[in-house]
């Protein structure tokens, strides 16, 4: 049960910070899709729009939050140059997935496009919070920007999860330690 | 509620939607440069923090094209109407440019490797 600092601080990042938006995700994407004129009454709209303010700055936060942990403490360690003469790479999971054929790939493929893509979730989630906090309940009543801002919150969900996808088959095969 | 349902302009909405799409198409776009030669110039650049490497100077760029852009963009655009359909698509494209130049076989695909 015992945890070290590079392995909270890894679960801080996916399990913390990536999880509470993949997991938020789909609840905030029906809220913005039911903003609907004819679904609901004025003072239902209110109150709506007002907790779907909260809850997508809350998810845009914390993406934000799961992509610097990520690149700017986590990263590190991941990317660490072995001394040279090391033998037990364990510590270093770059090198040591990159020292076997059968797992380079995990990094040349999988490491490679999750640290960039995941860059691209918190930018387009940033976007949705605001036009939604900007427009309000007036959401309900524009089909062409409510159609756009469910996009823009579809693809950072799929950027954030193939970024966390990779980043639990990677430490699977080689772990942050 | 009745102020709120005076209808606003969609600039600030259509700025913040171009400018996602500008700074995701910038990381997308300065990823797959510095990938194509990863000892020119302009890559040894991108190393801002040598622990992160260069993913700190490319994700910074992102960030701050992302924030900058979205600044002139509002400020152009916040008291206006603006074609939003078409601003949209755009934006939308733009992101696709960003998880494009992101994808390793694509890098693997320009460089012939």
């Amino acid at each position: 049960m015992e945890m070290n600092v590079r392995e909270i601080w890894t679960v801080v990042h996916g399990m913390v910070f990536g999880f509470i938006f993949l997991l938020g995700f789909s609840g905030a994407l029906y809220a913005v899709y039911s903003l609907k004129a004819e679904w609901l009454t004025t003072e239902g709209m209110t109150k709506t729009v007002n907790i779907i303010k909260v809850y997508l700055w809350g998810l845009a936060i914390s993406v934000w939050a799961a992509v610097f942990t990520g690149a700017w403490v986590v990263y590190p360690w991941y990317r660490a140059t072995p001394p040279d003469g090391t033998t037990d790479l364990s510590a270093f999971p770059r090198s040591l997935l990159l020292a076997n054929e059968s797992t380079a790939q995990w990094h040349e493929f999988g490491m490679e496009w999750k640290e960039h893509v995941a860059f691209l979730a918190p930018i387009a989630a940033t976007v949705v919070a605001f036009v939604v906090n900007y427009y309000g309940a007036q959401l309900a009543r524009k089909i062409g920007e409510r159609r756009a801002v469910m996009i823009f919150f579809i693809f950072a969900f799929v950027a954030t999860a193939i970024a966390g996808m990779f980043g639990a088959f990677i430490t699977k095969a080689a772990a942050v330690r | 509620m009745a102020s709120e349902m005076n209808d606003k302009v969609n600039g600030p909405a259509a700025a913040a939607l171009l400018a996602g799409g500008i700074g995701s198409a910038a990381m997308g776009v300065i990823t797959l440069i510095y990938e194509l030669d990863d000892k020119s110039g302009f890559s040894k650049s991108m190393t801002w923090y040598k622990p992160v490497g260069g993913l700190s100077g490319k994700s910074s760029w992102a960030i701050i094209i992302f924030f900058v852009s979205w600044a002139i963009l509002h400020f152009i655009w916040k008291d206006k109407d603006t074609n939003f359909a078409r601003i949209s698509s755009l934006a939308i494209a733009l992101l696709f440019v960003g998880l494009i130049g992101t994808f390793p076989p694509v890098w693997h695909l320009l460089k012939g490797s």
